[in-house]
């Protein structure tokens, strides 16, 4: 340690990072109170300030909660998400062993081809799926939006899967078909139970992909595929109620339930 | 590349590579149908649109004698006041127009009053009672629109996007200056990325080197701050700035309660570029962190130290030293920041304004409001290009399979 780290531009440089910390948390961390807000405003009321009780409440939960709406769109929103991340799982895992195997050809434009659908510019996406996918009658539908989900989902399942892959001992494989265990065995009684962790965090991923994803549905969705994220998308652009706070609050507990699920599953697997 | 005797092996034997390819094949078959296959049928509609050409045939037929000089014969006319009084009856009239309208707008209202008028022309010369029912019809401008809206394949979508046309010489030149649009919005675009992608390293990188050198405990507790937001919602986090930064928002308020602005002088800080600026700053921070933390926790902190009691400042170790090693992680987080920043769509839509508004935007306009779809189609094939090519430079310098999620 020198004597420079005690000193002003050390302290500067913790100021500044603090700084940047709270940039990240705090937008997040502001909803959270403000969804207990009894008046139909998107600040702090001058009640709620001075902590009066009366200033607080869970109007706004209430409302999301007798909601048709929101419960129709939150069911939406489960049955595209778990189908699309079933889809993306099963696929992305079978894929990702291909893509682990060194005598994979053409391996590094198979990946990148596979890898694709997570870097495009999910407009350009949402533009095209909506173009073909009307051609075949699946624009407005349910099976629609699960097929493009999960073409969607799949890049993570793939990249997580890979990862995993990349610490798997060979010789285990070897070793299960020396004593004569078929390809089949190997995969399920060694294989998957060593990269389960990594299948996990994928479907994670994948999931999570989907619940988030409102451009495919805006463009492709009908009323009866509407789903949380398109319906807090209308609620930013045009009824404008501390409703849609309560609903972000959901969802941040979601995301912070499935990051610390992700990060316990990779704390593990580096075990 | 050199060969380890394992991949050697597999390029021999057919059997391992045959079932790779197998594990592979069903997600290349799903992707293949349900992604890339719409991306090539939008690729497709920007550069082909048959419907000018289905509807009018004969009088296309006709306009290739034409020399475009002038006006065409009298068939031509004949041609046209036939196949518009078809595609009436068949409600193509419309499609028709809508297109002509793009080539030269004001034709929306010629094409539709001419075929309603014509019903009640029962004989030739059609060119007479053509240019008695509209005046247009006796512009040497509106055939040529007509001939060029007829190309059943055109770069006529790609030459807009990029605010250029042709001319009646048929040679490429830029469009007027009140009718150019979309060169601005892609220069904006890159701006803008360029503008989050600097950002994002210069606030990010700091971050990242505490994160990388803290003890473990403490670096997990500050690495879970990063992904928080990372993990959080798109539109939450979009919420969010709304209700920080708008008029009546939380920041506005503090700062008027603090006395540094008075009531009246809230600052707009949210539905024009500020606000686009800040959100997706605050979006894509996390994808220029988390590569700079796992470069940077690859560094032993020794360096840096030994460095110092060589006699070098902080700052030469710091530049000398720390930084060059640094460097793939600035590459991979700057370069995912961008290619993800200039394809933005949601944050401008919500936040950003009529001035905060990126080529994505624009592509969703054609798409939901004025419904070029082929015009969208071609901004969209552009900016594919860009972003294909990106990619592929990240994957050159960092490699694809080495992102990092979460």
């Amino acid at each position: 340690m020198t004597t420079t780290e005690h000193g002003f531009w050390h302290i500067a440089y913790l100021g500044f990072c603090a700084l940047v910390f709270a940039f990240l948390i705090a937008p997040i961390l502001v909803i959270v109170p403000l969804s207990f807000n009894a008046e139909p405003y998107f600040t702090f009321t001058d009640g709620m300030l001075r902590f009066e009780a009366d200033a607080w409440s869970l109007r706004w939960y209430r409302q999301i909660v007798e909601d048709e709406e929101w419960s129709r769109a939150l069911v939406n929103s489960l049955v595209i998400g778990i189908s699309a991340t079933v889809l993306a799982t099963a696929l992305g895992t079978l894929a990702a062993l291909g893509l682990s195997s060194p005598a994979m050809p053409g391996r590094r434009f198979a990946t990148g081809l596979l890898i694709s659908p997570m870097v495009t510019p999910v407009i350009i996406s949402a533009a095209g799926m909506f173009f073909f996918y009307s051609n075949l009658g699946l624009a407005q539908t349910h099976i629609g939006l699960i097929l493009a989900h999960a073409a969607l989902g799949t890049p993570f399942v793939v990249i997580t899967v890979t990862a995993t892959l990349a610490g798997y001992d060979a010789n285990l494989s070897r070793a299960a078909a020396s004593m004569g265990a078929g390809p089949l065995r190997i995969f399920h009684r060694v294989q998957l139970p060593l990269i389960a962790p990594g299948v996990v965090s994928g479907a994670i991923f994948a999931f999570a992909a989907s619940f988030d994803e409102v451009v495919v549905v805006l463009f492709m969705g009908g009323i009866e595929q509407r789903t949380i994220p398109r319906q807090m998308w209308s609620g930013i652009r045009e009824e404008i109620s501390p409703a849609i706070l309560a609903v972000a609050v959901f969802l941040i507990v979601f995301a912070v339930l499935f990051l610390l699920t992700v990060e316990w599953l990779r704390r593990r697997n580096a075990r | 590349m050199s060969e380890n005797p394992e991949q050697q092996i597999g390029r021999l034997k057919p059997g391992p590579r045959l079932r790779a390819a197998l594990l592979v094949l069903p997600l290349m078959a799903f992707i293949g149908v349900t992604f890339l296959a719409p991306l090539a049928n939008m690729l497709v509609r920007s550069v082909y649109d048959p419907v000018v050409a289905d509807a009018l045939p004969e009088t296309l037929e006709r306009l290739r004698a034409w020399d475009g000089q002038g006006l065409p014969g009298e068939a031509a006319y004949e041609a046209l006041a036939g196949e518009l009084l078809k595609a009436r009856e068949d409600r193509k009239l419309g499609q028709v127009a809508t297109r002509l309208n793009r080539v030269q707008s004001g034709l929306r209202s010629v094409l539709t009053r001419s075929a309603r008028r014509l019903r009640n022309v029962d004989e030739g010369p059609w060119s007479g009672a053509m240019m008695n029912i509209h005046a247009a019809w006796g512009e040497t401008g509106t055939w040529r629109a007509l001939r060029e809206a007829g190309e059943r394949y055109t770069s006529r979508h790609y030459l807009n996007a990029l605010d250029l046309q042709r001319d009646s010489g048929g040679s490429i030149v830029p469009q007027p200056e009140d009718r150019r649009i979309y060169l601005t919005l892609f220069w904006r675009t890159l701006l803008v990325s360029l503008g989050v992608t600097a950002l994002c390293l210069l606030i990010g990188y700091p971050v990242a080197r505490l994160i990388a050198h803290a003890p473990p405990k403490r670096a997990y507790l500050l690495l879970i701050l990063v992904l928080v937001p990372f993990w959080t919602s798109l539109l939450v986090r979009t919420t969010s700035w709304i209700v920080l930064l708008q008029n009546q928002g939380v920041l506005n308020d503090m700062l008027v309660f603090l006395g540094i602005i008075g009531d009246d002088g809230r600052i707009a800080m949210i539905y024009n570029m500020t606000g686009t600026f800040v959100a997706m700053t605050h979006v894509l921070l996390p994808f220029m962190v988390l590569p700079l933390y796992s470069v940077m926790s690859a560094i032993p902190r020794v360096q840096t130290s030994a460095a110092e009691s060589l006699g070098a400042t902080p700052w030469q170790s710091f530049w000398r030293v720390y930084w060059p090693q640094t460097l793939p992680g600035v590459g991979a987080g700057s370069l995912l920041v961008f290619i993800l920043a200039i394809g933005y769509y949601i944050t401008p839509a919500l936040v950003g304004g009529s001035t905060g508004q990126l080529i994505s935007n624009m592509i969703a306009f054609h798409m939901q409001s004025s419904l070029n779809w082929s015009l969208a189609a071609a901004l969209g094939g552009i900016l594919l290009v860009c972003v294909a090519g990106l990619y592929v430079l990240y994957d050159r310098l960092v490699g694809i399979e080495r992102m990092r999620l979460g």
